[in-house]
């Protein structure tokens, strides 16, 4: 580790202009993904902006009956927040399936969203990574890459996306609020994060020196069941190798709202838009989710080794949609 | 760059300057001679460094010591004292819940802390209808400690004691 200066950020105006002044400065949170990367070399900057003072700690109503979420919430207090539990159940769930109670005492929202990828070779800095490296080459490409993209991925860079949180809040329609010295932006959850491309060193379409301050849920009508599903290698404490988030609403026997997204799939939670539009008014029926499924997965190339994800995505949708479907049922 | 950092360790008022790259753990461990949290993997995935920072399980493999200026620490060492262990400790004693003892103190300290975390009434991955107080079964043990990974496999054992400590 290179040594940095450190420094408490007070208000959120002397944070953002801290990072924007400094263009080796970084904002701090939890730590729980910025300090292993100090320790394992990913990155060296000369400061850290710790922002886990700044007053973006509340979940309150919005005036439209969703939730705002602060940026410096802990994970856990998420989780276990009452209108969470009781009106978003997915992201409760999603929060509770990701790492363990210790870190997520630490982790927070915002970094949770800009937690960056664990392909093993972008952590190993001795490896060849255009993520890490720009320009050296991709070695998940044709090396081990159990755990890597199917859907969206470049040759550049195959990486998937980490966060459970995201997944969900990219089904709930969440909307992410920016600061910079430049002023305030909003943003979709759903367009946070960017697909590799060329670029897979951008993991996120945020510009240098934006702060997340918020991320804003809007509300879900009476009659809306949720769901969070992982799938992994052990029974906890792993990321996912698969995972859904929905969001789902039936009447009269009809599907009438329907918001999908997949985790462990792609550099981005995948809003399966090929799902949601094949189920929008269809009865519920286990053929019509898995031909909407197919559908959607007919886009997806696996690698050497991950082959498995196409039909394990499939089988967790269409198990997702049978629960819920049938809680709404009853 | 050294910065100066007062700690509340166990109940003790510590005051030390560390570089501002130091972790928590090597702080403790390294600074202080407070060697209760062990180090494991010091990447966040073993849980052997747990501590209870205002008293929060957290893992102090990953938490700058500069950020916890004025802060309170309390490790496996903190919880009770030798004459009158925490219950927690006692159950893992009488129930053999270690082997080599390695993992010991970060299963003591995250045990605390989940048993506070029940008594708040969160949730966890296994518990169903999340709008309902959780009871602590032994699924919900075993998901709410999984963040401690124990070498020597003595889980069974480890969950006997901690079923033992909740009543
Ligand atoms: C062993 C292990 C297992 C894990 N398992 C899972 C899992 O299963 N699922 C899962 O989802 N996650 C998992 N995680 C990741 C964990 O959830 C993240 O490390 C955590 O959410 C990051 O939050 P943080 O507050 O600690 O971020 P930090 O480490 O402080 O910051 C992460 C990044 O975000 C930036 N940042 C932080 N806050 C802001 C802000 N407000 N505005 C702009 N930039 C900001 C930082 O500069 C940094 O680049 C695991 C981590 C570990 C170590
Ligand atoms: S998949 Fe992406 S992160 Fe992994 S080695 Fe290739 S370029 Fe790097
Ligand atoms: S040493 Fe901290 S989690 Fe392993
Ligand atoms: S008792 Fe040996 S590591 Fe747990």
């Amino acid at each position: 580790m290179i040594p940095f200066e450190y420094r408490r950020a007070e208000d959120t105006d002397s944070a953002v202009t801290a990072v924007a002044a400094d263009p080796r400065a970084v904002f701090l949170a939890g730590g729980t993904n910025l300090v292993d990367h100090l320790k394992l070399g990913i990155t060296a900057p000369d400061e850290l902006v710790d922002v886990t003072d700044l007053p973006l700690d509340a979940i309150e109503d919005t005036p439209e009956g969703g939730l705002r979420i602060g940026a410096t919430v802990r994970n856990s207090d998420l989780a276990a927040s009452p209108p969470v539990r009781e009106r978003y159940r997915a992201l409760s769930l999603a929060l509770l399936s990701g790492a363990s109670g210790q870190l997520r005492n630490r982790a927070t929202t915002g970094g949770n969203l800009l937690q960056r990828t664990r392909c093993p070779y972008f952590q190993e800095i001795t490896t060849p990574c255009n993520k890490r490296s720009p320009g050296t080459g991709c070695s998940a490409l044709h090396g081990h890459n159990k755990n890597h993209a199917v859907l969206g991925a470049s040759d550049s860079c195959v990486a998937t996306h980490p966060s459970d949180m995201a997944v969900a809040m990219a089904a709930l329609d969440g909307t992410v609020h920016v600061r910079s010295d430049r002023g305030e932006r909003t943003i979709p959850v759903t367009e946070l994060h960017r697909l590799p491309g060329e670029q897979p060193h951008r993991d996120t379409v945020l510009e240098r020196g934006e702060l997340i301050t918020a991320v804003d849920l809007p509300p879900l009508p009476t009659g809306t069941y949720t769901a969070y599903r992982k799938v992994r290698e052990r029974a906890s404490y792993a990321f996912a190798l698969v995972s859904v988030a929905a969001v789902l609403r039936v009447d009269n026997g009809v599907i009438d709202d329907v918001r999908l997204a997949f985790g462990g799939l792609a550099h981005k939670p995948w809003r399966a838009e090929t799902v949601e539009e094949r189920l929008r008014g269809a009865t519920p029926a286990e053929s019509t989710f898995r031909e909407a499924a197919e559908a959607e997965l007919s886009a997806a190339r696996a690698l050497a080794d991950n082959a498995f994800k196409i039909p394990l995505a499939r089988n967790t949708l269409g198990a997702v949609l049978r629960d819920l479907t049938t809680e709404a049922a009853r | 760059m050294e910065r100066p950092v007062t700690l509340h360790v166990d109940g003790t008022v510590r005051k030390v300057s560390v570089d501002t790259r130091t972790t928590l753990l090597d702080g403790l461990r390294e600074r202080l001679a407070v060697t209760a949290p062990k180090k494991g993997c010091d990447h966040g995935q073993c849980g052997a460094c747990t501590v209870l920072l205002d008293g929060r399980r957290v893992l102090a493999c990953l938490i700058l010591a500069v950020t916890c200026d004025r802060s309170e620490v309390t490790t496996a060492d903190g919880l009770g004292d030798s004459g009158s262990p925490h219950p927690v400790q006692r159950a893992l004693l009488e129930h053999d819940g270690l082997q080599c003892g390695y993992c010991t103190p970060g299963q003591a300290c995250s045990a605390v802390g989940m048993l506070d975390e029940a008594k708040a009434g969160w949730p966890s991955a296994v518990s169903g209808d999340l709008r309902q107080n959780v009871e602590l079964t032994e699924e919900e043990i075993r998901e709410r400690m999984s963040g401690n990974l124990c070498r020597c496999g003595a889980y069974p054992n480890i969950v006997a004691a901690l079923r033992e400590a909740i009543r």
